[in-house]
């Protein structure tokens, strides 16, 4: 299996993006990026018609838009990421070993995020899902405000790993379809006046068992065992619509 | 006023690499809160990380602790624009007519700059410092005769304005990349300063000019701002009734005025002025306690036109403080960190990464929200 190495530093994203461009098609199936500070748009540009597939591992601060339009490939930060990571991806896995900002997963339709600490803003803004493809974003910390924003569709899951409690307001505004899991509790007022607060049943223990044991895999220094967190009571946050402004413009 | 527009295109790196625009400002803060006064280069070099933020038409810099020898004095920096030399020298010599009725000036000189890095058309910068001559029956405050004098230059005497004007401290700003601007006053060997704050990009929905990029000053209080401040209208119009005019040709201006009146002239203190500038939507005032739900509603009637919607995220400068706001449903991103002493505020973390890899907190603060840092020991040299 070839395997190669970039050292990031002073380098430009495009230059970079270029370098894992010619990397992907001359047959590299690893490649390890050292530091990387704030290059955007790492592992955007790697479609390829055969559908070639490469394991990124980057080591830094990712720059925003990691993993944007990301077609299948593997993607491993060790340190934080910023805004936008997983815009608009398309299948693949992103595993941020600690924190993501803003926008995580904005207008996400395939492949999986796993990020071990929290994350700002707008997570999964827009996130939808169609016929096979489902994303799927779980988040070892708590989101800030606007979590699932006009959601249309895909999982997300919330972990709150440290207990510290949802604290989050506007979660699930504007959404009309998908589903939020959140380990612990949430107020009504801290939610969209569309979302519904239901309880877990068997079919939503079966989906969080398997994406937190994929977490779980993704991050063994976790302090809760899987055991213990799929004992948690978790909520499960959905649209009471499929068109919630179906009758906004209709008189 | 000429309104020839002056795009510079010129790129730092000598490799043409980004033909697209992919902008949105950049704002970086540093403070070293023991006091301990450090060079700009540090700052440069994270500002120019988020080189793609930018467009070249907007860079400047707020300098905290930087005049300790004339610690006392107001440091005011004037810019004299205008088509010619004799233009900017004839606006120099009305504003020294101005300055020689009103103030005693101790010390003057052109503020020096690196003529190798190639600004375009660059004004004419010249710093005074100065103690108001207040008539001793007068009961106008000191600040209040300063703002209102700054004001009078500003919208009175052509080709002259006061981009700078608080104590041991100063701004430096113009058209070009941030790290340009702070090459061509040469920030990273010239000034040492416990507090920096820095902006790229340009003025919001106005052309380029000298002295509408960032920060924006009164005293000793710097805006640096990303973002767009919608409610600039109905601010400006408030703001006027309290003589502030607003002559900068765009937006942020509003921001520095606004703290000015907030915090020198009502001396609220910056968690009340964070919920004036943003303020809790009113479906959450309506959950709050009976005694926060009447405080937010008053603040919200007193003193809504000073409501500062649309987005953004800013980083205040005052003598000692440094502070970090967005806009209360964060559509503008900030990023805060601590390292021992150093606390950071960015609009991206990896430019604060960049120059200090070790981080103890990094953390994005809530929208509406304010982070503040403050000096632990202002050490008495520098105060």
């Amino acid at each position: 299996m070839m395997a190669a190495q970039i050292d990031a530093a002073d380098v430009e994203t495009k230059e970079l993006n270029d370098r894992l461009r010619e990397l992907l098609l001359s047959g590299a199936k690893r490649v390890s990026i050292r530091n990387v500070c704030g290059q955007r748009y790492i592992g955007t540009r790697l479609y390829t018609p055969q559908g070639l597939r490469m394991d990124i591992e980057v080591f830094g601060t990712a720059g925003n838009d990691l993993a944007a339009f990301l077609y299948g490939h593997r993607i491993a930060v060790h340190g934080n990421a910023q805004d936008g990571v997983g815009n608009t991806m398309d299948a693949g896995e992103v595993v941020v070993r600690g924190r993501a900002g803003d926008v995580l997963g904005f207008s996400m339709r395939g492949g999986e995020i796993y990020v071990r600490d929290g994350c700002g803003y707008r997570a999964a803004l827009h996130m939808k899902e169609y016929q096979g493809k489902r994303p799927v974003l779980v988040i070892g910390g708590r989101s800030q405000d606007f979590l699932g924003e006009y959601m249309a569709g895909g999982v997300v899951i919330v972990l709150d790993l440290a207990g510290e409690r949802h604290d989050a307001h506007f979660i699930g505004t504007g959404m009309h379809g998908g589903v939020i899991y959140l380990r612990g509790s949430v107020e009504q007022s801290q939610v969209g006046d569309q979302v519904e607060i239901s309880p877990v049943d068997e079919a939503d223990r079966a989906v969080l068992a398997e994406y937190v044991t994929r977490f779980m895999e993704r991050f063994p220094e976790t302090e809760m065992t899987k055991e213990e967190i799929l004992a948690s009571g978790f909520v499960r946050l959905t649209p009471r619509s499929r068109r919630p402004y179906g009758n906004l413009y209709a008189y | 006023m000429e309104f020839w527009i002056i795009m510079p295109r010129i790129r730092r790196r000598r490799r043409e690499l980004y033909n697209k625009e992919i902008c949105a400002c950049s704002i970086f803060g540093a403070m070293n809160r023991d006091g301990d006064r450090f060079t700009g280069e540090g700052v440069m070099k994270a500002i120019a990380n988020m080189h793609v933020r930018g467009n070249g038409l907007g860079g400047g810099f707020a300098a905290y602790g930087i005049y300790p020898e004339h610690r006392d004095c107001y440091a005011f920096h004037l810019m004299f624009t205008g088509p010619s030399l004799q233009a900017k020298q004839a606006a120099k010599r009305e504003l020294e007519a101005f300055l020689s009725r009103r103030f005693d000036v101790f010390f003057d000189e052109e503020i020096p700059t690196d003529e190798a890095v190639p600004v375009k058309d660059p004004p004419l910068v010249w710093r005074y410092f100065v103690l108001p001559r207040i008539d001793p029956v007068s009961e106008e405050s000191e600040g209040d005769y300063i703002v209102r004098s700054i004001m009078e230059v500003n919208a009175k005497i052509e080709n002259a304005y006061v981009f700078s004007s608080g104590k041991n401290m100063g701004c430096f700003k113009g058209v070009g990349y941030p790290e340009e601007i702070g090459e061509y006053f040469m920030l990273d060997r010239t000034y040492r300063a416990h507090t920096w704050t820095v902006h790229g990009r340009f003025p919001t929905n106005t052309q380029a000019w000298w002295g509408g990029a960032h920060p924006f000053s009164l005293l000793d209080t710097t805006i640096v701002h990303n973002g767009e401040i919608s409610s600039y209208g109905t601010n400006r119009w408030y703001l006027e009734m309290y003589g502030y005019a607003c002559t900068l040709q765009t937006d942020t201006e509003v921001i520095a005025y606004a703290a000015d009146l907030l915090m020198r002239r009502q001396r609220l203190p910056i968690e009340v002025v964070a919920k004036i500038l943003a303020p809790p939507i009113w479906n959450a005032i309506d959950r709050m306690p009976e005694r926060e739900r009447r405080l937010f509603t008053t603040l919200r009637m007193v003193y809504g036109p000073l409501l500062m919607n649309g987005p953004f995220a800013v980083i205040i400068g005052q003598t000692g403080r440094m502070i970090g706001l967005t806009d209360r449903i964060r559509l503008r991103p900030l990023t805060a960190a601590t390292n021992g002493e150093m606390f950071y505020i960015s609009s991206e973390e990896a430019s604060i990464r960049l120059i200090s890899p070790h981080l103890d907190r990094v953390w994005t603060p809530n929208g509406g929200e304010p982070v503040v840092g403050e000096l632990y020991s202002m050490r008495k040299d520098q105060l």
